[in-house]
């Protein structure tokens, strides 16, 4: 059974290691919902975070896979309910959607969502939250009118405070070996 | 905040200043890693380092084959027999995208390998310059780890690591893909003594907990099979392992690149795993309830139908790399570690034991092979010709089973595989997971001067030896004396035996038109003969064995053989046949 899994992959700042990590999904035929790079707490660690949704046999593979790379530090896999996730959308709409009474402002109020910008022609809208809120938003915002619509890679923090604590120890104890 | 005060010495002496080119630089890693020879092809981008080469001449013998194919195979050769790295160079552009298959071949056979390739100056980068190919992309797949240097600063540490990587843990290829700017920029030379790579820890110390559970299960067994792989090779655990063997009682079947971790004659040696392997071994695997896997990776070649693979069987798998263990086959107890240490440590562990009515079984499996295939499979046809199991038998009897054999891809290929006699020390240099036709020719050039006091044979299909028979020159010029023996069915044999059997007898572009195959080898310098009569066989190898230098045995075989037994595509190992009328839909 397929189930959404978001993998975290910590690496060492390398050029030309995001297609080596993506490779690992593209041979086996994978497709990957979302990839997001960024920097991790520590400095010097580089950090991917990588929702695709396989079975779980599948994922413990894949991780097994990252973490046999040279330059990957360690890589780990969650469930939905063992992270606090977020992803963010942009909406551009037409000015003209504010003309024909307080609908959008209402959807607005409604989503907990912004205006990050008000140009002449069109106003920028930010929503932050799950896949299914900022898709919520986007359905109505169609109804209005929208330009242009674009939404985030899923960044996630983990809740457990082991497996993360484990691993730097390890780390730890691997760097003054 | 306190400052912190060192407490020792520096350990090194202010450096004096060592300024060379980054072309020198990269000759100076190889000499500081302890490489004396590269095989590899000069260009464009490669040429600084081919024009200090020249300084080096006392320290590093280049060896250049006819093909950057040829070059990279010959490396892979001389790894397998000295279990050392073996460097590679190639120009960029088609230079580097010539070593991809060899790359491919030492990433799935876990062979340790550095190869630099030379790339267009960094100003040119993206640019569509001429012979210019993004190498660090294509090798990814096909790489332990890759690296492109754009500055000469980076050589010294960056090479260190690279062979670092190639040759610890599990062993495998590296690329180096190095600026024609950085080879030409000078710089202030010092080798790293040290090296930290925080992300890689390839070596892991067995733990209790694991050896104390599969010595628990290995002691608890009453049909326990060993499954050996080249992990035992790649370790040097071949001693440890045959005590291992004898201790626990435990009989052995082997993977194609375990062969000759045990001799051929051991009581306990029941013979080969896989599509092509043995009898007894397949078929009485899946009744074993313990299975002991060392250093091997469940290839689908050796477990066929994953879903009727040993379902009864605890499963002990014994390897390096963590990757693959639970990867194919579940795994009742892993073991994660170097296979010598590993044996080491878990033989105070097991209890001396033995099987006799098990053993009895594989016995009873192997008569029934003999009888029904291999008795006809090492004799002449009824009409009077060759058949390839013949000649490598006698091969095997001449070389009393202490050759290097050396092979091709294909029906011959597991021909060498069963029908030599190995004696156990290290002998079998093939293309297991790639199956790369070509490989022979170089590989054994590769092994043969790794170590020249070793009889290198090696045996090659029609097909394959055509792939790469320009090495003849390469074996010429250097006066390498492998011995090829040239099994000529007229046919890619392999891929025709497949045709006969499950696409009946549709044969599709698998009959060859071959060349006089003694007159090239003539032309190259490499003397030969050609025999198509079965009573030929044993005075022609005498003769090809007592000349010195390079030979080629061309032999004429029977046309239409196949190799048996036979694990059918998708079949289980227990459903092994040993002849056609075997075979079921």
């Amino acid at each position: 059974m397929t189930k959404t899994y978001t993998i975290t992959v910590f690496t060492e700042d390398q050029t030309g290691l995001l297609s080596r990590v993506v490779g690992i999904f593209n041979r086996r035929n994978l497709n990957i919902s979302s990839l997001t790079t960024s920097a991790s707490s520590d400095e010097s660690i580089f950090r991917f975070t990588i929702v695709v949704k396989v079975t779980e046999q599948m994922v413990v593979k894949l991780v097994a896979q990252l973490d046999k790379q040279v330059d990957v530090l360690k890589a780990f896999y969650y469930e939905d309910q063992d992270i606090v996730y977020q992803e963010i959308a942009l909406y551009k709409v037409p000015i003209s959607v504010f003309n024909n009474g307080n609908r959008v402002e209402l959807l607005i109020r409604r989503h907990n969502a912004r205006v990050l910008l008000i140009e002449p022609e069109y106003v920028v809208i930010e929503k932050t939250g799950h896949e299914y809120e900022t898709e919520a938003l986007l359905v109505e915002l169609r109804k209005e009118g929208i330009y242009e619509f674009v939404r985030s890679g899923r960044v996630a923090i983990v809740k457990p405070m082991e497996r993360l604590n484990n691993y730097l120890q390890e780390l730890q104890e691997a760097v003054e070996k | 905040m306190i400052p912190v005060l060192p407490t020792k010495s520096p350990r090194t002496l202010p450096t004096v200043p060592n300024v060379m080119s980054g072309a020198h630089a990269l000759l100076e890693c190889l000499v500081r890693e302890g490489v004396d020879t590269i095989f590899g092809y000069p260009g464009g981008a490669i040429m600084p380092v081919y024009d200090a080469l020249i300084d080096y001449e006392d320290r590093l013998t280049h060896i250049l084959p006819r093909h950057e194919q040829g070059a990279i195979h010959a490396a892979e050769g001389y790894a397998r027999i000295k279990r050392q790295t073996g460097v590679c160079m190639a120009t960029s552009g088609p230079g580097a995208t010539n070593l991809i298959t060899g790359l491919c071949d030492a990433m799935l056979d876990s062979l340790p390998i550095v190869a630099i390739t030379g790339q267009v100056p960094s100003s040119l980068l993206g640019s569509d310059a001429f012979q210019e190919v993004d190498v660090v992309n294509s090798t990814i797949p096909v790489t332990k780890w890759n690296y492109q240097i754009t500055r000469p600063e980076e050589i010294a540490p960056v090479l260190k690591k690279a062979f670092y990587i190639a040759n610890s843990g599990r062993p495998g290829p590296v690329v180096i893909d190095i600026t024609k700017d950085a080879q030409l920029a000078r710089v202030d030379f010092q080798y790293p003594e040290e090296l930290n790579i925080r992300s890689y820890v390839p070596h892991n110390k067995p733990r209790h907990e694991q050896l104390a559970r599969a010595a628990e299960l290995i002691n608890g067994a009453e049909r326990p099979m060993i499954l050996a792989g080249q992990g035992i090779h790649i370790a040097h655990a071949q001693p440890v392992f045959r005590q291992f063997v004898e201790k626990t009682g435990i009989p052995v079947g082997v993977t194609c690149h375990g062969l000759s971790t045990l001799p051929n004659d051991h009581p306990l040696f029941t013979g080969m795993l896989g599509m092509h392997g043995n009898y007894g071994p397949n078929l009485l695997q899946n009744e074993a309830d313990v299975i002991v896997a060392i250093g091997m990776r469940f290839d689908d070649r050796v477990t066929g139908a994953l879903a009727k693979y040993i379902p009864d069987a605890k499963v002990i798998h014994i390897e390096i790399d963590p990757a693959e263990l639970n990867k194919n086959v579940k795994t009742d107890a892993p073991v994660l570690g170097d296979a010598r240490e590993v044996l080491e440590a878990l033989l105070p562990l097991v209890e001396a034991r033995s099987y006799p009515d098990w053993v009895q079984r594989f016995r009873e499996c192997a008569a029934v092979e003999q009888a029904r295939v291999i008795d006809e499979a090492i004799s002449p046809t009824a009409d009077g010709q060759i058949r390839m199991g013949q000649v490598i038998r006698e091969v095997s009897r001449q070389t009393a089973g202490r050759a290097i054999v050396a092979t091709d891809v294909g029906q011959h290929q597991m021909m060498a595989a069963r029908y030599y006699q190995y004696d156990g020390h290290d002998q079998w240099v093939s293309s297991g997971g790639a199956g790369t036709m070509g490989y022979g020719l170089p590989a054994a050039f590769g092994a043969k001067y790794a170590d020249p006091s070793r009889e290198v044979v090696a045996f090659i299909g029609d097909g394959g030896f055509q792939m790469t028979l320009q090495e003849l020159g390469l074996c010429a010029q250097w006066q390498v004396g492998v011995k090829i023996v040239l099994l000529d069915n007229n046919f890619l044999g392999m891929v025709r035996q497949w045709q006969e059997l499950f696409h009946q007898r549709r044969y599709s572009s698998v009959e060859l038109q071959n060349p006089d195959f003694v007159t090239i080898a003539k032309g190259f310098g490499v003397p030969g003969r050609s025999i198509s009569d079965p009573a030929d066989v044993g005075s022609a190898i005498s003769e090809m064995l007592a000349h010195e230098g390079p030979y080629l045995l061309h032999v004429r075989t029977v046309k239409e053989d196949n190799v048996f037994p036979m694990v059918p595509s998708g079949k289980s190992v227990s459903e092994v046949i040993l002849g056609p009328e075997q075979i079921t839909a």
